[in-house]
């Protein structure tokens, strides 16, 4: 395709691959200088790819789960603090997206999100509750037509630069710690007094400081359902499915890396390759099998999404979790291969082969809830949950 | 049947209040059941009842009052009955 026809092409693929040349274009910068990725995320705004989820009628796109781990996939080839970014905010959007019908105030503010391509962020977790999102501390005060609420935030990914933020708290202050809200606040709304710096080893860019937040908003901004139903229904599936998809983007671009090491060196010397070939592949064999268990597990939520009692079942759940697990150890073994076949050239920086920055930001994917507390989580299922072994579903 | 399930949820429910407080309508979850001591709840009325939940029974809605619980148990004695 020529450039010009390019520049006219509006499809969602194309859409993504410009705004991904723009986020590899200052990848390097944004994880040396640990700044957030404003070039990268101003080109979403432009290709207005932050409302593609709404529906139509409000004024998006309609765009399926699929469509939207395919742009977390082309922007995570080439920032994976870009593309994790997208990532979180689409899978705060499934909760406007999902639950919005049952309140007025929600319907219209995710129009707004389409309309102007507002970035959303999200503040789940908190000081004092070990990493368990389904718990808080923090309480919301009622107050009639208007709410209140401080949190201490102990990460709230890219909180400065969101247009709002969805935070959780308990319902009321009598309630249990899992007895939760999320509310909507707008940027004019609440206060974000820095706690904690984000200095990572990778995902350098999603500059998910801690914060204290306090804020005040009219009361018809919390969620009407409870947060565990939002967790069970939409939240916690998009996000291992989105996540996982933005996991694949960076191994895919390794292993696209170790791939053309490979050709280069087998044109220098015909007949001859490197001695790492081989891995390359048992990475190219590993890498599809993320792929296909990401295409399951989004076949398996689309399908779940018609029947409300699959999506709280426990056989969902744990399918939701093994495709966390694995994507997030998987890719861990690709890059690795990728670096014995780059050798050198993968380890250093700054050459067409450096793999460094993949291998940083990958190793975020385990501890982003940790896999440890998953597998915890999955194994207290497996106690009561009944297999079912079939290949038909 | 219904004090049974008191019973077992008291033992190892965890919740942080009475069970006395708590009514058969009342929402578990937003009374404290955590997702791991629903499990253990499941367990327990599994072994009291000697049954087993079929998957599409083990979900969140069939453990959310202690009512919904007595509705679970039921529908699966009354399925094995008919068998």
């Amino acid at each position: 395709m020529s450039l010009a026809a390019l520049a006219t092409d509006n499809t969602l693929a194309t859409r993504a691959q410009r705004v991904a040349a723009v986020a590899a274009e200052f990848a390097d910068r944004v994880d040396a200088e640990g700044r957030f990725p404003k070039e990268a995320v101003e080109a979403m705004k432009a290709a207005r790819l932050l409302g593609i989820q709404v529906p139509s009628a409000h004024g998006g796109e309609s765009a399926s789960l699929l469509e939207i781990a395919e742009v977390c996939s082309i922007l995570g080839q080439a920032c994976a603090s870009s593309a994790m970014i997208f990532a979180m905010h689409h899978i705060k959007l499934s909760s406007l997206v999902e639950h919005h019908e049952t309140s007025a105030w929600h319907t219209g503010f995710m129009q707004e999100v389409a309309g102007r391509q507002l970035l959303l962020g999200s503040a789940t977790t908190e000081g004092g509750i070990g990493g368990n999102l389904r718990n808080s501390i923090c309480a919301i005060e009622v107050d009639g037509a208007m709410c209140r609420l401080t949190k201490d935030a102990t990460v709230i990914s890219y909180g400065v630069e969101s247009d709002a933020i969805l935070i959780t708290s308990r319902a009321n202050a009598d309630a249990a710690p899992s007895d939760q809200v999320m509310t909507v606040f707008r940027k004019d709304q609440y206060t974000l007094e820095h706690t904690h710096d984000w200095d990572t080893l990778g995902m350098r860019g999603t500059r998910s400081d801690g914060f204290l937040f306090k804020g005040e908003a009219p009361s018809e901004q919390i969620f009407p359902q409870p947060f565990a139903e939002i967790a069970a229904q939409s939240m916690l599936a998009t996000c291992h499915l989105l996540w996982s998809a933005v996991w694949f983007g960076i191994a895919a671009d390794a292993v696209s890396r170790a791939q053309s090491f490979v050709r280069a060196a087998a044109r220098k010397s015909a007949g001859q390759v490197p001695p790492g070939a081989l891995h390359l592949a048992e990475a190219s064999n590993l890498l599809q099998l993320v792929k296909s268990n990401l295409l399951s597990g989004i076949e398996t939520y689309e399908n779940a999404k018609a029947d409300g009692e699959k999506l709280s079942s426990m056989s969902f759940a744990i399918a939701m979790n093994n495709i966390k697990i694995a994507s997030s150890q998987t890719i861990l073994d690709i890059i690795n291969k990728a670096m014995l076949i780059c050798g050198i050239m993968g380890y250093k920086n700054g050459t067409p082969y450096s793999l460094g920055r993949h291998l940083r930001d990958a190793h975020s994917a385990q501890l982003m809830i940790s896999n440890d507390r998953i597998l915890a989580n999955s194994s207290a299922m497996l106690l009561v949950q009944k297999p079912d072994f079939s290949l038909l579903g | 049947m219904n004090e049974t399930i008191r019973e077992l949820l008291s033992r190892v429910g965890g919740l942080p209040v009475q069970m006395s407080e708590i009514t058969d309508e009342a929402d578990l979850y937003a009374a404290g059941l955590s997702s791991f001591a629903s499990v253990q709840v499941m367990l327990a009325i599994e072994e009291a009842f000697d049954i087993e939940f079929p998957d599409s029974l083990l979900n969140r809605k069939s453990f959310a009052s202690i009512k919904a619980i007595e509705e679970t148990v039921a529908q699966i004695i009354k399925s094995r009955e008919a068998a």
